[in-house]
């Protein structure tokens, strides 16, 4: 048995059978992440000692009975902008290059009172703006599929180590589809909750009213049992909602659509979607039908509008969230400064990468004087509109199939020169965002070159039961999820 | 929009980020590009539409004001770049002055 290519879900089982030790689990991905992260830079930290001693304490802890918390046992790996108290938290960034949190995220908390074991923190692009690992401080991730593509952002470093086998399970966060794009990317599934069902204290903040949490996983099951482990109300973090955990498990047991309707956008299968991708998803939406879901047709007609919806709002809220670093409290402080002004300047000029810098600009215009009604106020109003396409889309169809990026990964460099055209290829995953709705990515298919396709579904506000229940029966009646990358 | 370097120069000053000559050029000429494409957004009527600041809808979150446990004052300034008797260090703020 290899222990590594095991879901979380059939690794739990083993562990709560006792056919398995922690030791045995760290061994084994210790052996894995030796042979292939050289290749792959998943990984920021590696907390190799420490995952060591967290296991020897979870073997002592259990004295020859076996609990069954959900967590526990089970190795993961964090995307390094998700607060893990006594282990550096980079956010990959120059800025926080030495930050070590004195607190646990809740979601961390959460996990370790399971008792998860921590394999490490992984890459993203630099305070999670990115769609390729490009902007990490500390290099790029690399796509399992094919070494010399990106991985996707801005959780790429989560995603290759699920899809590479570094892990059993990640957790990412998703600003305008940085679990789902990358999750497509690799071939591998991303769940983007609904905002406020998971708590966003100790996430590193970068645009407050889109941030959220979620699990990156190797199939729909560890997507449902991982969510179940880090979703609720917290009353640490304000914009977490009251609303009541289901058992996300149960989800599962459905493997039919009946009943289901299902909504195709036109607007998503417009120019500029690649072929292959639209011939993938094309064909999974035959597939949901003959699973029993009834196909409409409708229309999210304020879809053009969001890229730029998006990076009005995103990098107002950026620029306003990252004025915190500022060479006092934590972080970097640039040195031979004359006074406090110039130890701001100098400390934000040397800490932040060239893509920060540019949204922590673009934000401060939009936000200025004298531009804020035309450009943060115009993109509010029209994120309304964009909620209001959701709302009325939802009144008519249970849930909506997409694609989720309009290619499959690209080469490193590709777009790296050219912001706009990168923040275009975000197109399909950020108006989710701005409504607010959960969406969850999975494999359904490959490109003609062999890299993997994502099929985005999205559904109503804490409706992720319908989510999971839809994509586990898509998943099962394909053998999508079977293909594993082969690492060279 | 297209957006002039003295413009770029003013909106760094007030996001407090000095820049170098070469990021100065390719931010005038980035940011442009950007705010061209934001500006398709003047073709939505928004007129008598409410902004969204935030999808869920509440208002205010309150909770008992209590004390509570929080973190000591050794860990609160462990990251700080400098700190000297649980304080955080800066640079002289006040000028100094003649004594009168």
């Amino acid at each position: 048995m290899s222990i590594h290519k095991l879901t979380l879900y059939e690794l739990h089982k083993k562990f709560t059978a006792g056919e398995v030790t922690a030791t045995e689990i760290v061994r084994a991905y210790g052996l894995r992440i030796g042979q292939v992260e050289s290749k792959v830079k998943a990984y920021i930290t590696q907390a190799k000692d420490s995952v060591v001693a967290q296991a020897s304490a979870l073997a002592a802890s259990l004295k020859g009975w076996r609990k069954t918390a959900p967590m526990m046992g089970m190795p993961l790996a964090i995307k390094d902008n998700i607060c893990t108290e006594g282990v550096a938290t980079t956010c990959a960034s120059r800025m926080l290059g030495n930050f070590v949190p004195p607190y646990d995220a809740t979601v961390i908390r959460k996990l370790r009172e399971q008792g998860y074991l921590l394999l490490g923190k992984t890459n993203l692009d630099e305070f999670a703006m990115g769609s390729s690992t490009e902007n990490s401080a500390f290099g790029p991730s690399r796509n399992p599929w094919n070494l010399h593509c990106v991985p996707g952002g801005s959780s790429g470093g989560s995603a290759a180590a699920v899809a590479a086998d570094e892990c059993a399970a990640a957790l990412g966060s998703d600003t305008g589809g940085s679990i789902r794009q990358p999750a497509a990317f690799c071939g591998v599934v991303g769940l983007k909750p609904t905002y406020g069902r998971v708590s966003r204290y100790g996430l590193i903040a970068f645009a407050s009213s889109l941030d959220q949490i979620g699990p990156i996983t190797k199939d729909v099951t560890d997507a449902a049992f991982l969510l179940g482990a880090i979703a609720g109300h917290d009353p640490l973090d304000s914009t977490s909602a009251d609303v009541p955990v289901p058992d996300y498990m149960k989800a599962l047991k459905k493997k039919d659509l009946k009943k289901l309707k299902i909504g195709v956008p036109a607007e998503f299968f417009a120019e500029g979607l690649d072929p292959d991708v639209e011939q993938a998803v094309r064909a999974a939406i035959e597939e949901l039908k003959a699973l029993g879901g009834t196909i409409k047709e409708i229309q999210l007609p304020r879809t053009d509008a969001a890229v730029a919806t998006y990076y009005v709002i995103a990098t107002a809220e950026a620029s306003s969230n990252l004025a915190r670093y500022d060479g006092v409290k934590f972080g970097l402080r640039a040195k031979e400064t004359k006074d406090l002004l110039d130890l701001y300047m100098k400390t934000r000029q040397e800490g932040f990468g060239p893509e920060v810098k540019r949204r922590i600009m673009l934000g401060t215009y939009v936000l200025s004087a004298g531009y804020y009604d035309a450009y943060y106020g115009k993109a509010q109003a029209v994120r309304t509109l964009i909620r209001q396409d959701f709302d009325a889309a939802f009144h008519e169809v249970d849930l909506i199939v997409t694609p989720v990026t309009p290619t499959p990964a690209f080469t490193f460099g590709a777009k790296s020169e050219d912001p706009l055209q990168m923040y275009l290829s975000d197109i399909f995953t950020i108006s989710v965002n701005l409504a607010g709705v959960p969406a969850i990515s999975l494999p359904c298919g490959f490109s003609q070159a062999g890299l993997p396709i994502g099929l985005q579904l999205i559904g109503r506000p804490f409706e992720e039961e319908t989510l999971l229940r839809a994509a586990y029966a898509y998943e099962q009646s394909t053998q999508w999820r079977m293909k594993k990358p082969v690492i060279r | 929009m297209e957006i002039t370097k003295q413009e770029v120069e003013k909106v760094a000053k007030l996001a407090r980020l000095e820049l170098t000559e070469s990021e100065k050029a390719a931010f005038t000429k980035q940011l442009s590009q950007i705010l061209t494409h934001v500006e398709t957004l003047k073709q939505y009527d928004t007129t008598g539409v409410e902004p969204t600041a935030t999808v869920l809808g509440q208002v205010n979150v309150f909770r008992p004001d209590e004390a509570r446990p929080s973190l000591p004052v050794e860990r609160a300034v462990a990251n700080a770049p400098e700190s000297a008797d649980g304080f955080f260090v800066v640079p002289k703020i006040i000028e100094d002055r003649q004594p009168l």
